[in-house]
C-alpha cells in the first residue's frame, strides 16, 4: 500500500477528529444568532450573555470549587496508596490495585444511580460535599496510576539510604521521594481535575441547582434551546481543557527517567 | 505529619453527612424550562427574591410521577415546589407525594377560580396542547388531527409529546372518534389498540419531544414539518423570536397545572410564602403578556388587555372545540398505559 | 516501616481503601445488592407470602389465603397510620412492577378491607376487585416473598416466572431489554470497528513520523481527548442540526436538507470521534514496539506486502490492537449523555434505561438488574484486558 494513501487517510482521520470543536468555536463570537456559517458579523455577545446570565458564571465558579477539592481530596488519598502499591507485590498489589482502578471501568451511570440512592438518605445529595467525594472516587484512579508511573523512575535504594542517615520513614518520603516524584503527583491532580471538570451523569443524579457544574449546564442548554451561549460556554471549556493539556505535558516533561 | 493530613481528610469525610445535613438548602422552584420558565422567572422568582431578601433556586423538569415518586422514595428529594400536571396532582395527593395545601397561608380557597383549588395543589396556568406549523415553510397547515397524522397530503416529520397522555387522544381524534367519545373509548383495550394502530402508521414520521422548550425549536430549525406544542411556546416564539408560526385550535386538549409542595419539604413556610406571592392577582397579570397562558387568581384577567385575552385557550373562538384532559382517567391508567407506550416507542 | 513494610502499606492504603469504600464500593454494592434482593412485600403480606407456600399456582388460592391476606392488609393500615412507614404504598410500588395495577389494587383493597365483614374472606376480596381472582395476581405476591428472588434479573431479559414457577418469555408485545442489550452490544461494537479503521492509518503515522509532522498529528488525537465530552457532543449538535452547519454546507451544493440528528447515524458518528483517541493511543503504543526490522526482515526473504502484514506485523501488534479495542467497547457500552442528546428512542443503551427506572419509574431492581447486565459485560472485557495488556490504561500513563 503507498504511503501516500496512508497519509491521506491519517490526515483525513486527524481532521474529523478536529474539525467538529474547529468549526464550533467561530460560531461563539456571531453577531447573529444562527448555528451556521457565514456570520453576519463578529461580536462578544455570547460571551457578555455568558457572564451576564443567573446560570453560567455560577456553573463555572461550581466546576472549579468542585474540581478543585475532588482533585485535592483524590491526591492526598492517592499519592501515599500508590506509594504503597509501588512496593506491594503479588496479590494483595492485585486486589488493592483493583479496588483503586475500578471506577475507571465502572460505567458512570451505575455510579451515579448508586450514589443517587446511598447518598440520599443521609443528605449529600444536592450538596457541594456529595459531589466533591463522587469525584473525587473517579478521579482517584488516574492520580495512582500516574503516581505509580513516576514512582518506575524513582530509586528505592534512595529510600534505603536516607534511612541509613537517620531519616523517619515519613521523613524519608517527603524529603527524597516526594520532591522527585512531584511532577507526576501534579499531572495526577490535573487528571483528576480533568475527569471532574468532563463529568457529567453523576452530576445529572446527584447535584441540585445550586451544584450545577458547567458541563451540567451546558447539557440543560442542549436539551433546552441550543443558544449560542452554550457554544460560548463550550469555547471556554474548550480554552481550560488546552491549558491542562500544555500543563500535563510541561509536567510529563519534568518527570524523571 | 503526612498521616494527620491523612487523618484529617478521613475524618472530614465521615464528618460530611453531618454537615450537609445542618446546612439549610435554599427554596427550589420547579418548573418547565424554556420560554415559559423565562417568563416566570422575569414575573415570579427575580420579583419574589427581591420583595424577600432570599434565595430561590430554579430547577426544571420534563414531568412524569415517577420523577417525583423516585425523589420521595429514595429519601434524596431536594425540592420544594414543583409545577406539576393534573394527573399528576392527584396521583401524588394519592399516594402522598405531596404537603396539604395551606390555602389559608395563601390568600384563602375563594382567591382562585373554583378549578385551581385542590385539597394538595393551587392552580398555576391554564394552557391547550395544540398543533403548531411554520407559515414561513408551509402556507397551507394541518387544519384537525386527520390531517396531522395524513403523511401523504402533509410529508415531513411531526412531533409528538413522549408519553401516552395527549398522544393516545390524538391518535383517537385523528382516526375519527369524536371528542366526547374519546376517554369512553380508550377505557376500552380495544380503543387502546385502536391508538396505537393509528400511531402505527406514522411512527417512522414521529420524532418524540420530552421538553416544552422542543417544539418551537424544532420548527424553527425545521426538524420537523408540524408538532404538538404548548400554545404559550409558540405563541412566545413568534412575540420574541420574530417567527411566523401558525396555531391550529380544532380539537386542541386543554388543561391546567398546579403548584404542589413536596412532601418533607424543610422550606414549606418559605414555599407557601412563594405561593401566596405568586398568587396575587397583579402579580399573575404579568405572566399572559409574555406568554399567553392563562392564571387562576380571581381578578387577575380583568388586568389584561383583549389582545392578550384572546390569544388565552380559554378565549370562546379556542375553547369551542376543545377537549378537556379527563384526570381521572389518566388516574386510573397512566401506569398501564405509560408501560405499555415506552415499550412501544423503545422497540 | 523497618518494623513490617506489609503494615506500613496497610496503613498508607488504609485511607484511600477506606474511602471508595464508603464512596463507591458500598453503594454500589448496595445498588446491585436490589437486583437480587426483596424486600418489601414480605413484611406487609408475611400471611399471605406463607399461607401461598404451599399454593400449586393454577387457579387462585383457598380461603386461608384471602383470610391471610385480609388479616396483613388491616395489621397493615394499622401500621402505616401510627407510624406513617408508607408500607402498603411500597409493597404495592414493587407488585406494580410484576403486575401493573396493583399500584391501585392493593391500596383500595386495603381500604376496603378494614372495615369488617361478615361471611368468608373470598367473598369479600373478590367483591372488592375481580383481580383478586386471578391466579397471576396472587402469583405476583408469591414471586416477590423475598428474602431473594429472581423476578428483576429475569425481567432485564425480558423473562418471567408465572404463577405455576415456569420460567417463559413476556410476551412478544412487551419484550424491550433483548432488543436493548443486542442493540447496546451492536453499536458498541459498529463503533470499535469504526474506531479501529480510522485509528488505524492515523497511529501508524504518528508512531513512524518523526519532526513536528509526528507531534502535531499527535496533538490531533490529544486535543479532543482532553475536550470535554460534553462539548464535543454539542459540537455534533450544532453541526447536524436541521439547520446546523453541515446542512448548512449541504445547501449550498443544492443537497438536503438532511435529517442528520436524532437518529442511529449521528450516535455512531459522535461515539467514534468520542472514543477514537482511546483506539489510538494503544495502536501508537502498539506500532511504536514493533521492531522495523523484522517485517523488513520478511519483505527481503520475499513475502508479499499482504502476507507480511498478516504473517509478522498483526501478530506482533495483536496485543496493542486488542488493548485498543476493548477499552473503545467497554466505554461505549456505558454510553449514556451522547445517545440522550443526538438518538432518538430507539437508539438509547443500556445506560439510559438504568437511568430510566432508577429515576423517572421508581424500579430499583430493575434498574439493579439491567447494571449488573452492564457490569456483567464490563466484566468479561476487563478480564480480557488483564489478560493482554496488565491493568495500565496507555492514555493516562
Amino acid at each position: 500500500m503507498g504511503r501516500g494513501l496512508i497519509w491521506a487517510a491519517g490526515v483525513l482521520v486527524a481532521a474529523f477528529l478536529l474539525a467538529p470543536i474547529l468549526a464550533i468555536l467561530p460560531l461563539s463570537f456571531s453577531a447573529g444568532s444562527f448555528l451556521f456559517y457565514p456570520l453576519p458579523g463578529l461580536s462578544l455577545r455570547w460571551y457578555r450573555d455568558f457572564f451576564g446570565s443567573d446560570f453560567w458564571l455560577p456553573a463555572l465558579w461550581n466546576s472549579l470549587v468542585i474540581g478543585g477539592a475532588a482533585a485535592g481530596l483524590a491526591t492526598v488519598l492517592g499519592v501515599p496508596a500508590a506509594f504503597a502499591l509501588w512496593r506491594l507485590r503479588g496479590a494483595l498489589r492485585a486486589v488493592v490495585l483493583g479496588v483503586v482502578l475500578a471506577p475507571m471501568v465502572v460505567p458512570v451511570i451505575v455510579v451515579a444511580v448508586a450514589l443517587l440512592l446511598a447518598f440520599g438518605p443521609v443528605g449529600l445529595v444536592a450538596t457541594h460535599a456529595g459531589m466533591i467525594v463522587a469525584h473525587a472516587a473517579l478521579g482517584v484512579p488516574f492520580v495512582v496510576v500516574t503516581v505509580l508511573a513516576s514512582l518506575e523512575g524513582f530509586d528505592a535504594v534512595q529510600l534505603r539510604a536516607a534511612a541509613a542517615c537517620g531519616a523517619g520513614p515519613v521523613r524519608a518520603f517527603l524529603r527524597v521521594c516526594l520532591p522527585q516524584i512531584a511532577p507526576g503527583v501534579a499531572a495526577g491532580a490535573v487528571f483528576a481535575f480533568a475527569t471532574s471538570l468532563d463529568e457529567v451523569v453523576v452530576a445529572l443524579f446527584i447535584a441540585g441547582p445550586a451544584q450545577r457544574t458547567l458541563p451540567r449546564q451546558m447539557f440543560a442548554g442542549l436539551n433546552d434551546t441550543i443558544s449560542l451561549t452554550t457554544a460560548a460556554a463550550a469555547a471556554m471549556l474548550v480554552v481550560v481543557s488546552v491549558v491542562l493539556l500544555l500543563v500535563v505535558g510541561w509536567l510529563r516533561r519534568r518527570a524523571p527517567g | 505529619m503526612f498521616r494527620r493530613t491523612m487523618l484529617n481528610g478521613t475524618l472530614a469525610a465521615a464528618a460530611l453527612p453531618v454537615v450537609a445535613r445542618a446546612q439549610g438548602r435554599d427554596l427550589t422552584v420547579v418548573s418547565w424550562g424554556g420560554a415559559y420558565q423565562d417568563a416566570q422567572r422575569e414575573v415570579f422568582f427575580r420579583p419574589f427574591q427581591q420583595q424577600m431578601r432570599t434565595r430561590l433556586l430554579e430547577e426544571t423538569w420534563d414531568g412524569g410521577i415517577g420523577v417525583l415518586r423516585s425523589r420521595i422514595a429514595s429519601g434524596a428529594n431536594t425540592w420544594d415546589v414543583v409545577q406539576v400536571e393534573s394527573e399528576e396532582l392527584l396521583i401524588g395527593a394519592e399516594e402522598g407525594l405531596f404537603e396539604p395545601m395551606d390555602w389559608a397561608a395563601i390568600g384563602g380557597r375563594d382567591a382562585y377560580m373554583p378549578e385551581a383549588v385542590n385539597d394538595h395543589g393551587v392552580g398555576a396556568i391554564l394552557y391547550s396542547f395544540i398543533i403548531a406549523y411554520d407559515r414561513a415553510r408551509m402556507a397551507q397547515g394541518p387544519e384537525n388531527w386527520a390531517d396531522f397524522f395524513d403523511t401523504a397530503k402533509f410529508p415531513g416529520k411531526r412531533g409528538m409529546r413522549r408519553g401516552p397522555k395527549t398522544t393516545l387522544e390524538m391518535a383517537l381524534l385523528a382516526d375519527g372518534v369524536q371528542p366526547l367519545r374519546v376517554y369512553s373509548t380508550l377505557a376500552t383495550p380495544a380503543g387502546v389498540d385502536r391508538a396505537f394502530r393509528k400511531l402505527d402508521s406514522i411512527k417512522a414520521d414521529l420524532a418524540w419531544f420530552e421538553r416544552g422548550a422542543q417544539p418551537p425549536q424544532w420548527l424553527a430549525s425545521g426538524e420537523v414539518a408540524m408538532t404538538v406544542a404548548y400554545n404559550g411556546r409558540i405563541a412566545a416564539a413568534n412575540a420574541t423570536d420574530g417567527r411566523n408560526f401558525a396555531i391550529t385550535w380544532t380539537n386542541n386538549l386543554f388543561t391546567l397545572d398546579s403548584w404542589v409542595i413536596m412532601k418533607g419539604s424543610p422550606n414549606r413556610a418559605r414555599a407557601l410564602e412563594f405561593l401566596k406571592f405568586v398568587g396575587q392577582p397583579e402579580v399573575q397579570a404579568g405572566l399572559p403578556p409574555r406568554i399567553p397562558y392563562g392564571v387562576t387568581a380571581v381578578g387577575a384577567n380583568g388586568r389584561l388587555t383583549s389582545a392578550v385575552l384572546a390569544q388565552l385557550p380559554t378565549a370562546p373562538a379556542n375553547i369551542a372545540t376543545a377537549l378537556q384532559i379527563n384526570d381521572r382517567f389518566w388516574l386510573d391508567n397512566l401506569d398501564r398505559l405509560t408501560q405499555r407506550f415506552n415499550t412501544w416507542v423503545s422497540r | 516501616m523497618r518494623a513490617s513494610p506489609r503494615l506500613a502499606s496497610a496503613l498508607l492504603t488504609a485511607p484511600l481503601l477506606l474511602f471508595l469504600m464508603l464512596s463507591f464500593v458500598a453503594p454500589i454494592g448496595a445498588f446491585l445488592w436490589r437486583a437480587v434482593s426483596d424486600t418489601e412485600v414480605a413484611p406487609v403480606l408475611p400471611r399471605t407470602i406463607a399461607a401461598l407456600a404451599a399454593w400449586d399456582g393454577t387457579v387462585a388460592p383457598d380461603e386461608a389465603a384471602f383470610a391471610a391476606l385480609v388479616e396483613d392488609l388491616r395489621a397493615a393500615r394499622e401500621r402505616d397510620r401510627a407510624g406513617g412507614a408508607g408500607g402498603i404504598a411500597r409493597a404495592a410500588s414493587r407488585l406494580n412492577a410484576d403486575r401493573p395495577g396493583f399500584r391501585g389494587l392493593l391500596p383500595m383493597t386495603a381500604r376496603r378491607v378494614e372495615a369488617p365483614f361478615e361471611g368468608p374472606a373470598r367473598a369479600a376480596v373478590l367483591a372488592i376487585s375481580e383481580e383478586w381472582g386471578d391466579a397471576e395476581t396472587w402469583g405476583a405476591i408469591r414471586r416477590a416473598g423475598g428474602p431473594l428472588s429472581s423476578f428483576h434479573v429475569l425481567a432485564a431479559l425480558d423473562l418471567r416466572q408465572d404463577a405455576a414457577g415456569r420460567v417463559r418469555a413476556v410476551p412478544e408485545d412487551q419484550r424491550v431489554f433483548g432488543t436493548v442489550l443486542a442493540r447496546s452490544l451492536w453499536i458498541s461494537l459498529l463503533v470499535t470497528g469504526a474506531c479501529l479503521a480510522l485509528g488505524w492509518p492515523l497511529a501508524w503515522l504518528i508512531a513512524t513520523t518523526r519532526g513536528w509532522a509526528g507531534t502535531l498529528l499527535l496533538g490531533a488525537v490529544l486535543l479532543p481527548f482532553w475536550i470535554s465530552l460534553v462539548v464535543r457532543t454539542a459540537a455534533w449538535m450544532v453541526l447536524l442540526q436541521r439547520e446546523g452547519v453541515v446542512n448548512a454546507a449541504l445547501g449550498g451544493l443544492g443537497i438536503g436538507p438532511l435529517p442528520l440528528m436524532m437518529n442511529r447515524f449521528a450516535v455512531v458518528l459522535a461515539m467514534v470521534h468520542i472514543l477514537l483517541p482511546f483506539m489510538v493511543l494503544p495502536l501508537v503504543a502498539a506500532f511504536r514496539g514493533l521492531d522495523p526490522a523484522l517485517p523488513r526482515a520478511a519483505a527481503s526473504l520475499g513475502a508479499p506486502p499482504w502476507r507480511v502484514f498478516r504473517r509478522v506485523t498483526l501478530p506482533l501488534c495483536l496485543p496493542g490492537i486488542a488493548a485498543g479495542c476493548i477499552l473503545v467497547f467497554i466505554q461505549a457500552l456505558g454510553f449514556y449523555v451522547t445517545p440522550a442528546l443526538l438518538g432518538g428512542p430507539s437508539d438509547q443503551m443500556l445506560a439510559w434505561f438504568v437511568g430510566f427506572y432508577a429515576t423517572r419509574s421508581v424500579n430499583w431492581g430493575l434498574a439493579a438488574a439491567l447494571s449488573l447486565l452492564l457490569l456483567v459485560a464490563v466484566g468479561v472485557c476487563v478480564a480480557l484486558y488483564g489478560r493482554l495488556a496488565g491493568f495500565r490504561r496507555p492514555g493516562a500513563a
